[in-house]
C-alpha cells in the first residue's frame, strides 16, 4: 500500500450508493476534501462488475470491467466507500483479465484501490473531533471488507476515535448478513434466515445505531429491522463521522 | 479385477496431469522446538491429560510399584501383556503378589479373543511420544500384539522419557520409519471417545476407557 | 443418482421451518468453531502449516498417476491387495465379490464418506449382506434410517432426546435414558459383541503415503481400528485423490485435518497399516483389500482451475463456518456431500444438470476459503461452476444447462446500462423518480417476505456532485 499523501484521488461511488445512498457517498468525498486533498468523480463510472461476476457472466463483468478501467485512467489512488467493490476491484480484477492482453494496466489500476476507511487511517491518517451527543452504535463486518479488503480494524479505529461513541462489537461479527447481492433474490429464505440472526445480534448489543462500511449489508439488515418494526437505524460508517463532527 | 479399468483411469490421470500447472511451491517444514527433556516431559504430560489420560512421571526403577498400585486401586484383576517384551520380563519377575493377574498374549488372536474381551487391562511398552500434540507411539508386533491396547477397559503404556521427541514429524525423521514401516504403527493421545451426541464427550465408546501413562525417567 | 426430484428450494424450505434443526445446528457449528479456533490460535503458526499442506496436496495432485503407481506397487508388496473401480457401482461390486469369498453375511464398517459416495449399504444389503455402522454417529443415523448430515459429525442434527427415544425403539431391551454415558455404554455392548464375532471389516482412508503404501486413519472411538484388527480381513476404500507422495507429508496434514475438523491437537487413535499380519504377528487381519475410486474425480483433476476441489482432506471446517450449511443443514443439499465442499465436488461428479442449483445457494462470503486448512479458493470454484451453468463452452458435465434463462438477456442488459454512460444515467434517474412505485413482484416479491423495499435516492449520486461541484476531470 502506497501511503504517501497524493494530491488528488479518484471517488469511486458504487452504484449501490449511487442509487439509494448518494449521502454516504457525499459524505465519503467530503471527509477525503476535508484533509485537503482534491476528489475527482469521473461522470462515467457506473459498477465495478460484481454482480455479473459472482453470478456466472465473467465476460458481462469484464465489458463493465474494461470500462471502469478506462474511465480512472490517471495514476491518482482510487477511494471506493465499499469493501465489497473495492475487494473486486483490487483483488477479482486481476482474476478476471488473466489472459488479457491488458493486464498489466488492470494490475496497476487494483494496486490503486483504497476502501474508503483504510485510506482515511492509512493515507490521510485523519484525526476525528466528536461534536455528537452520546450514542451508542453497533458494528457490521462486511464479509468482504474483512476477508478481502481487511479493513476491519481501520473502520473501528475511525469509530473509536468519536469520544462520545461506544462501540458495540456483534457476536458472530465474522457471520455473513445473507445479502451476497443475488444471493439474496435467489435464495430468499435462507438469506432472510441469515439477517434474521444478525439483526437478533444487534439488537442484543442495546445499540440504537447499526454502522457498516457496506450499503448492501445496510440495506438488508435496515430492511429487515424495518419489516421486523425494530426502530434501530442503520447508517454508513462514511456518514455518521461526518454528522458526528459537524455535530449535525 | 478388471485391467481396463486401471487402465482407463491411468489414461485419465495422465492425460489430466498435463494440463496447465499446478502452482507447486516448497515452504520449509515447521520449525522444530528445542525442548530439552524435562520440556519434552511437561509438555506431553500437559497435552495428554488435557484429553483425560493419566500420566505418571516416576523413576526407573520405581514404575513396578507404581503399577503395584495402579492394579490395586482400579481393582485390575487381569492384566494382558505382550511375553518375551523389555517390560513383559520385569512384569513376570517383579510384580510379587500380582503376578497372577498378568495374562499372556502368547497366541494367535483367533484362540484369545475370549479372553482379551474380558480382560481388565493391558500393558504395552511404546516407541516414544510425540510432545506438542501429546501422543504415544506404539508400534505392536509379533511379540506384543496390537488389541492389547485397543480391547481392555484400561490401557498402561509404559515410556521412557528419551524416547519422546519434540513432535510426530521428528519421530518418523529420527526413527526413519520411512524405511521400516511395521504392519501397524499407531499413535494413541487418550482413552477412547466421541463427542457425537450434541458433542458431549463421553469416554471409552469402543476402545479403553482409561489410558495410564508411565514415563520412565 | 440418489434423490431423483432433487429440488433444492423445496429441500430448504422445508429445514428452514425446522426450528428444533436450527436449534442444533446453531449450538453445534458454534461450538465447533471455538473448538477449532482454540487449538489454532496462534494465527502466524496456522497461516505457515495451511500454506505447507496446500503444498503438500497439490504436489501429490501434480504426480498422481505415479504417486498412484507407486502406491499400487508398495502395497502389492507389503500383501494388500489392490483394486480399482472406475464407478462406485464397480466399487460396490468389488467388496461384495470380497465379501462372498469370504462366505460373510455382515460387514463392521468404521466411518467412510465414500462408502456413503458408493451407497453401499443399501446395494449390500440388496444382496443379503448387513452393513454395521460402528461410528457411534453413523450407528445412530442408521438405527434412524437416514444418510450423514455433516462430514464429521453425520448425527449432529440430532439431539439427546431424539438419540434417546431412538434407541430405545430400536435396540431391543434397552430401557430409555437421557444419559449421554448410558447412551454410550448401550452402544458399545451392541457394537462390541459385532467385532467380537469377527467378520469382514471396512474403513476409509484418510490419506494414503505412496512411498511406503501406507493407509492413515484418524478416529476418535477406536471403532476404526477394531475394524482394521479384529476381522480376518479388511477392506479399505479411498478416493484415488487420498494419495500423498511420502511418509513426512502425514504429519503436517493429521495436524491440519483434526485441528480443522474437532479441534483437536490430535485425535485419540491415528492408525497407520501398511501390510496385513505378517508370519508370527498374532492379530491383526490376515487379509487386506484397498479399492481405489475414481467416480469423476480423474475428470476433475484436468481443469487447472477445478482441480483443487482434490485437495480437500475432509475436514468438514467449512461446513461448520458456512452461514448457509448452519441455517439448513446437510440433508437439503440432497447429495453425499453437503455445505461448501460439496457445492464445487458434487457438480462435477453428478453433473450441473443435476446439481448445479446448489451452486446459487452462497453468499459468496469467503469464510470457507477463510478456513480451508489446504487453502482451496473455494468461492472462486462456486463463480466457476455458476458460469459454467450458463456456458455452452464450458467443460464439466452438464455445462451450459441453464443458457435458456431469462437470466442471460438480463446480464447482458445489465452489461449494456453499465458499460454506456448514457444508459446508466438514465436507468439510476428512472430508478429515483420511480423506484418507489416499483411493484412487490418478479425478485422484489422475494425479497420483501422479510425485508421492507429497497428506498431509491430522488437525486443520485452522479446528480449530487455535479450540483456540488466535486471535480471531474
Amino acid at each position: 500500500m502506497n501511503k504517501n499523501r497524493p494530491e488528488k484521488v479518484y471517488f469511486f461511488g458504487t452504484c449501490l450508493i449511487d442509487m439509494s445512498y448518494p449521502e454516504a457517498g457525499m459524505a465519503g468525498i467530503r471527509l477525503i476534501q476535508r484533509e485537503g486533498v482534491k476528489v475527482i468523480f469521473p461522470p462515467d463510472q457506473s459498477c465495478c462488475g460484481q454482480p455479473a461476476y459472482n453470478s456466472g457472466f465473467p465476460e458481462e463483468a469484464k465489458a463493465v470491467a474494461r470500462k471502469q478501467i478506462e474511465i480512472f485512467n490517471k495514476d491518482y489512488p482510487i477511494v471506493v466507500p465499499s469493501g465489497s467493490c473495492a475487494g473486486m476491484m483490487k483483488h477479482h480484477y486481476p482474476k478476471l483479465f488473466e489472459n488479457d492482453p491488458d493486464i498489466k494496466r488492470v494490475r496497476a489500476f487494483s494496486s490503486r484501490i483504497y476502501e474508503l476507511t483504510e485510506f482515511l487511517v492509512h493515507v490521510l491518517k485523519i484525526k476525528l473531533a466528536d461534536k455528537g451527543e452520546p450514542v451508542t452504535a453497533a458494528w457490521h463486518s462486511s464479509c468482504h471488507a474483512a476477508r478481502e479488503m481487511k479493513v476491519i480494524e481501520d473502520s473501528k479505529s475511525l469509530i473509536r476515535q468519536l469520544k462520545n461513541v461506544r462501540l458495540k462489537e456483534l457476536e458472530n461479527e465474522h457471520q455473513c448478513c445473507g445479502f451476497g447481492g443475488t444471493f439474496s433474490i435467489k435464495h430468499p429464505d435462507i438469506s432472510s434466515a441469515m439477517v434474521k440472526d444478525k439483526i437478533e445480534d444487534i439488537k442484543n448489543t442495546g445499540a440504537s445505531i447499526v454502522l457498516s462500511g457496506d450499503c448492501g449489508c445496510l440495506m438488508n439488515i435496515t430492511g429487515a429491522m424495518d419489516y421486523h418494526k425494530i426502530s434501530i437505524k442503520g447508517q454508513h460508517i462514511a456518514q455518521f463521522i461526518w454528522e458526528r463532527i459537524n455535530g449535525e | 479385477m478388471n485391467d481396463n479399468t486401471r487402465t482407463r483411469i491411468f489414461a485419465r490421470l495422465e492425460s489430466a496431469v498435463q494440463h496447465g500447472s499446478f502452482n507447486i511451491s516448497e515452504p520449509g517444514k515447521p520449525e522444530i522446538p528445542d525442548l530439552d527433556k524435562k520440556q519434552k516431559i511437561d509438555l506431553l504430560k500437559k497435552n495428554m491429560e488435557a484429553v483425560r489420560t493419566q500420566v505418571h512421571v516416576v523413576e526407573k526403577e520405581k514404575w513396578i510399584d507404581i503399577l503395584k498400585n495402579i492394579i490395586k486401586d482400579k481393582n485390575i484383576n487381569s492384566l494382558v501383556y505382550g511375553p518375551g517384551t523389555e517390560i513383559g520380563t520385569v512384569l513376570e519377575q517383579s510384580l510379587g503378589e500380582y503376578r497372577e493377574k498378568l495374562i499372556k498374549y502368547d497366541r494367535d488372536i483367533e484362540d484369545f479373543k475370549s479372553i482379551i474381551f474380558e480382560s481388565d487391562a493391558g500393558i504395552t511398552t511404546t516407541l516414544g511420544a510425540a510432545a506438542d500434540t501429546g501422543a504415544l507411539i506404539l508400534w505392536p508386533d509379533e511379540k506384543e500384539p496390537r488389541l492389547i491396547s485397543l480391547v481392555p477397559s484400561i490401557h498402561i503404556a509404559v515410556l521412557k522419557a528419551e524416547n519422546i521427541y519434540a513432535g510426530f514429524s521428528q519421530a518418523v525423521e529420527k526413527q526413519r520409519w520411512a524405511e521400516k514401516m511395521p504392519t501397524n504403527a499407531l499413535l494413541i493421545s487418550g482413552p477412547s471417545k466421541t463427542a457425537d451426541i450434541e458433542l458431549t464427550l463421553a469416554f471409552g465408546v469402543h476402545g479403553p476407557k482409561e489410558l495410564i501413562v508411565l514415563v520412565l525417567d | 443418482m440418489e434423490n431423483k426430484k432433487f429440488n433444492f428450494k423445496e429441500n430448504t424450505a422445508q429445514a428452514l421451518l425446522d426450528s428444533r434443526l436450527r436449534k442444533n445446528l446453531k449450538f453445534a457449528m458454534g461450538a465447533m468453531i471455538q473448538k477449532r479456533r482454540a487449538v489454532f490460535s496462534n494465527a502466524q503458526e496456522l497461516e505457515k502449516l495451511r500454506v505447507l499442506g496446500n503444498s503438500i496436496r497439490r504436489r501429490a495432485l501434480s504426480k498422481l498417476p505415479e504417486l498412484l503407481e507407486k502406491l499400487e506397487n508398495k502395497c502389492t508388496e507389503n500383501g494388500i491387495i489392490v483394486h480399482w473401480a472406475e464407478t462406485t457401482n464397480q466399487a460396490c461390486e468389488i467388496v461384495l465379490e470380497i465379501m462372498q469369498k469370504h462366505k460373510a453375511d455382515k460387514l463392521v464398517k468404521g466411518k467412510s464418506m465414500v462408502s456413503e459416495e458408493m451407497h453401499l449399504n443399501k446395494f449390500l444389503e440388496q444382496h443379503g449382506i448387513e452393513a454395521i455402522e460402528t461410528d457411534l454417529g453413523e450407528f445412530i443415523i442408521q438405527l434412524a434410517g437416514e444418510t450423514p448430515s455433516h462430514i464429521i459429525v453425520p448425527a449432529i442434527h440430532k439431539n439427546k432426546d431424539e438419540i434417546s427415544k431412538l434407541f430405545h425403539e430400536k435396540i431391543p431391551g434397552t430401557p430409555y435414558t437421557e444419559e449421554v454415558e448410558e447412551l454410550n455404554a448401550i452402544a458399545r455392548k451392541t457394537l462390541r459383541k459385532m467385532f467380537y464375532e469377527g467378520h469382514v471389516g471396512l474403513s476409509g482412508v484418510n490419506m494414503a503415503a505412496a512411498e511406503t503404501g501406507t493407509l492413515c486413519l484418524v478416529e476418535n472411538e477406536g471403532n476404526g481400528r477394531m475394524c482394521t484388527t479384529v476381522p480376518p480381513v479388511h477392506i479399505a476404500v479411498m478416493g484415488l485423490e487420498k494419495v500423498v507422495e511420502k511418509l513426512e507429508d502425514i504429519p503436517p496434514l493429521i495436524r491440519l485435518l483434526t485441528g480443522s475438523a474437532t479441534g483437536q491437537l490430535i485425535t485419540t487413535y491415528v492408525n497407520m497399516i501398511t501390510s496385513p499380519r505378517k508370519a508370527g504377528e498374532k492379530d491383526g487381519p490376515k487379509e487386506i483389500h484397498l479399492v481405489i475410486l475414481d467416480n469423476g474425480r480423474s475428470k476433475i483433476l484436468a481443469d487447472p482451475q477445478l482441480r483443487q476441489t482434490l485437495q480437500c482432506i475432509r475436514c468438514g471446517t467449512c461446513l461448520n463456518h458456512c452461514p448457509v450449511y448452519t441455517r439448513i443443514g446437510g440433508h437439503a443439499y440432497g447429495f453425499v456431500y453437503p455445505g461448501p465442499i460439496g457445492k464445487i465436488l458434487t457438480p462435477q461428479m453428478e453433473g450441473l444438470e443435476k446439481a448445479g442449483a446448489m451452486t446459487t445457494a452462497s453468499s459468496l462470503c469467503n469464510a470457507c476459503e477463510e478456513v480451508c486448512p489446504v487453502k482451496i479458493p473455494i468461492p472462486e470454484l462456486i463463480r466457476r461452476l455458476r458460469n459454467e451453468s450458463y456456458d455452452l463452452n464450458g467443460t464439466v458435465q452438464g455445462h451450459g444447462y441453464k443458457k435458456h434463462f431469462m437470466e442471460t438477456a438480463a446480464w447482458k442488459a445489465w452489461e449494456l446500462v453499465n458499460r454506456i454512460p448514457a444508459l446508466n444515467a438514465a436507468s439510476t434517474k428512472m430508478a429515483g423518480l420511480f423506484g418507489h412505485m416499483l411493484p412487490k413482484a418478479g425478485p422484489l416479491k422475494e425479497w420483501t417476505h422479510t425485508r421492507t423495499k429497497p428506498v431509491f435516492a430522488q437525486k443520485s449520486l452522479h446528480e449530487t456532485v455535479k450540483e456540488q461541484g466535486v471535480a471531474h476531470e
